[in-house]
């Protein structure tokens, strides 16, 4: 089974991700997209297997505002690493509409990018496959402290000085 | 200027620390070219022509005389023994071995520098007026700002990945000296009709492709909103900029597709989430800032009367004090710019000795401060009158004291084909033969205050585009050619520039930038700047006589 970091540990990845509406719904928990969701919302909700709606960086994640409450795992794409809408997309989720299930980063997620998406309110990492979790672990503890309010932090440092 | 505390210290340490091991990962294979290429960039490493390209952030231009020396002590170790001063103000090395960069980043934090977010598609190094806080001219000193924005940005989670860099300039003077107008934010601090202090806040300028004045989004914004603003427009840009094409991705092409208004308004809304929240500033924040920017201790009563004996015995310090000198706002003092254009000099370039020997100057002479200038120059900014005079000596010595601020021969200058991998030509040796064709200096003093601008490409790393004069480096069929345009302005009454016409060889350029300094000698009504004479009489005559036959 695939790995993740979720809560700084390394766990099994119970998740699959279904690409399209056209894929086949698998029997393991799974990611749809949000057009699958926003279309089949109801019968969606009413699969045994846990689902949740994964985002892509151009998305809004308006769309989803009156699903906060029911979603228990939401999962935003980075195409590239160098495309940074979904740490915007992350914070928005987490700070203005008041998610609180697991946020997690899929695509290009690398060791380097880690320690910004945890402080976007990314719980869990879904590190590209080629390249080893452990050491993307580490990226988590790059920094001992910071300027900015975050999700994270919501402190800026110099309220906290 | 601002001293790191031990939070300051950490968050440097560990980016330095953090560095080495990507740069370990790189060599290791672990990283891919793409995959290093943004981590180094964010660090202000570029791989150059010849040598990677090492960019050092000087926040806002102020550096100490400490810092310099290690600046100076890191180009003999690391470099070639000498340093550039860009136009945004940093420090570039043009010849570090990529493997030595963390080693370099290890002996800036020693003296509390660092190279972060001085390249790659972030919010860059903040820049300001380089006259900050001792200009006679200014309302507010933009200085504690500057610094509070440079705590903002730096490493900021949500904006390292923005669709393309970033840069914010800040502005408190009556002229802008800090060209807020051509920035992606331009700053310009305000006291509205209450008495009450605030910015007013510019979107959307630059240069580049695309130059662009930038559009008042807010004629006042009250000082404390400053950063949930800032980051409202950063939330605005990074999630609706262009991502698909480089060159429409800057925050200009995003404002102008908007349109001002209703980019104006979505700010305004994005604003009104954030408004109010944790990152509202404090006042104690602001307190604790602005005691590093504290007025130093003047003395008020400096006989300046030997100014006139002097400048009657030695015409050359005259000479120098019209040009270099500029009015302090204490009386008694006054701000020496140090010039780094002397002539067969590249634009900007300064020797690890020159940097020993100004950083003594700044000890002994200025309070153990410098600044840099986006005009490639540096400035000491607090020189006792009855000291000019040997200031002007010793700087003299160091061939740093060309009387040539504000001139035709104060060029800036991009480091163009010699060095940068994305020229289109030289721009140093054709910058040198201008300089060579205006040496005299009664010549160059008639011609009075020009700016001209050099860029090696439509980067426009030299500000070609709001330069009195602005040159660009082009490339016909792969050979140098240089395009010359006009009537740029990088004041507060910032204008661009117009092109003249199709591009001039190499050796042709001085000559048509005499015919064209010919012009508005014989058009200047008196006390008219070349910009005023060209405003006046428009870009025809310039354009007829720089493409006229010759009889
Ligand atoms: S303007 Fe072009 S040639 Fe000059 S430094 Fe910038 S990128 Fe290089």
């Amino acid at each position: 089974m695939p790995k993740l970091i979720k809560n700084l540990s390394i766990v099994d990845d119970a998740f699959s991700i279904k690409q399209t509406p056209e894929c086949p719904f698998p029997s393991s928990n799974v990611l749809v997209s949000l057009q699958e969701w926003k279309s089949h919302k109801n019968e969606l909700s009413q699969q045994p297997q846990q689902v949740g709606v994964w985002l892509n960086s151009d998305e809004e994640p308006e769309e989803l505002v009156d699903d906060i409450q029911s979603l228990q795992v939401i999962a935003i794409n980075f195409p590239t690493f160098a495309d940074g809408r979904g740490y915007s997309i992350a914070r928005l989720l987490r700070e203005r509409y008041g998610y609180t299930g697991e946020l997690r980063a899929i695509g290009d997620v690398l060791r380097d990018q880690l320690f910004y998406m945890s402080r976007c309110g990314f719980d869990t990492f879904s590190v590209r496959e080629d390249r080893d979790i452990n050491d993307a672990l580490e990226g988590l503890s790059d920094f001992s402290e910071v300027y900015q309010t975050s999700t994270e932090q919501p402190k800026p440092l110099f309220r906290r000085r | 200027m601002y001293k790191y505390d031990t939070y300051d210290k950490q968050i440097v340490a560990d980016r330095a620390r953090q560095y080495r091991g990507q740069t370990e990962r790189y060599i290791e294979g672990e990283l891919s070219d793409n995959e290093f290429l943004p981590l180094r960039l964010q660090n202000g490493l570029y791989v150059q022509r010849f040598a990677p390209m090492l960019r050092i952030a000087v926040p806002y231009g102020m550096i100490s005389s400490v810092q310099l020396r290690k600046i100076s002590e890191i180009s003999r170790r690391f470099d070639k023994g000498y340093a550039h001063i860009s136009t945004r103000q940093n420090i570039q090395f043009n010849w570090p071995a990529l493997e030595s960069v963390p080693d370099i980043l290890d002996a800036l934090a020693s003296v509390q520098m660092h190279a972060i977010q001085t390249s790659g598609n972030c919010i860059r190094s903040v820049t300001s007026d380089h006259f900050a806080g001792v200009a006679a001219d200014e309302l507010e000193d933009p200085r504690p700002w500057c610094e509070i924005i440079r705590q903002w940005s730096t490493l900021h989670p949500e904006f390292a990945y923005l669709p393309r860099k970033f840069k914010i300039a800040v502005n408190g003077a009556t002229e802008d000296r800090a060209a807020v107008g051509v920035h992606d934010i331009g700053l310009t601090l305000v006291t509205n009709t209450e008495g009450d202090k605030g910015f007013r806040v510019q979107v959307g300028g630059g240069l580049g492709r695309t130059p662009i004045i930038g559009s008042v989004i807010r004629e006042f914004l009250p000082r404390q909103h400053l950063l949930t603003y800032l980051e409202a427009i950063l939330r605005v840009y990074n999630r609706y900029g262009r991502r698909d094409n480089k060159y429409k991705a800057r925050i200009k092409i995003l404002v102008k597709a908007l349109s001002a208004e209703t980019f104006a308004q979505k700010i305004e809304d994005e604003w009104q989430h954030v408004k109010d929240g944790q990152a509202t500033l404090t006042h104690e924040e602001f307190e604790r800032i602005s005691t590093f920017f504290t007025p130093p201790e003047y003395d008020q009563n400096i006989n300046s009367g030997v100014l006139e004996q002097q400048f009657a015995k030695h015409e050359a310090f005259a000479q120098w004090h019209q040009h270099n000198v500029t009015e302090h706002k204490i009386a008694g003092y006054s701000i020496v710019t140090v010039s780094l254009k002397a002539t067969a000099q590249a634009p900007g370039d300064i020797s690890a000795e020159q940097m020993d020997a100004i950083a003594d100057l700044a000890d002994n002479y200025s309070f153990g401060e410098l600044r840099t200038t986006h005009l490639q120059n540096m400035v000491l900014a607090d020189i006792r009158q009855d000291q000019l005079f040997e200031v002007w000596q010793k700087l003299n010595a160091l061939d740093l004291a060309s009387p040539n601020i504000g001139t035709l021969n104060d060029i800036i200058c991009c480091p163009g084909g010699d060095f940068c991998s994305l020229a289109n030509a030289k721009s140093i040796p054709v910058a040198e033969a201008i300089q060579r064709r205006f040496s005299d200096l009664d010549k160059l003093y008639d011609i009075g205050e020009i700016s001209l601008n050099f860029s090696g490409c439509m980067n426009a790393c030299g500000h070609h585009h709001v330069g009195h004069i602005g040159l660009l480096g082009v490339d016909k069929k792969g050979a140098e050619f240089y395009q010359i345009q006009l009537g740029g302005d990088a004041s507060q009454n910032t204008a661009l520039g117009k092109i003249i016409g199709r591009a001039f060889g190499r050796d042709d350029v001085p000559d048509v930038i005499e015919k064209l300094v010919d012009v508005y000698l014989t058009n200047r009504h008196q006390d008219e700047r070349f910009i005023d004479t060209f405003n006046r009489i428009g870009i025809a005559p310039f354009k007829e006589r720089a493409y006229a036959k010759a009889d």
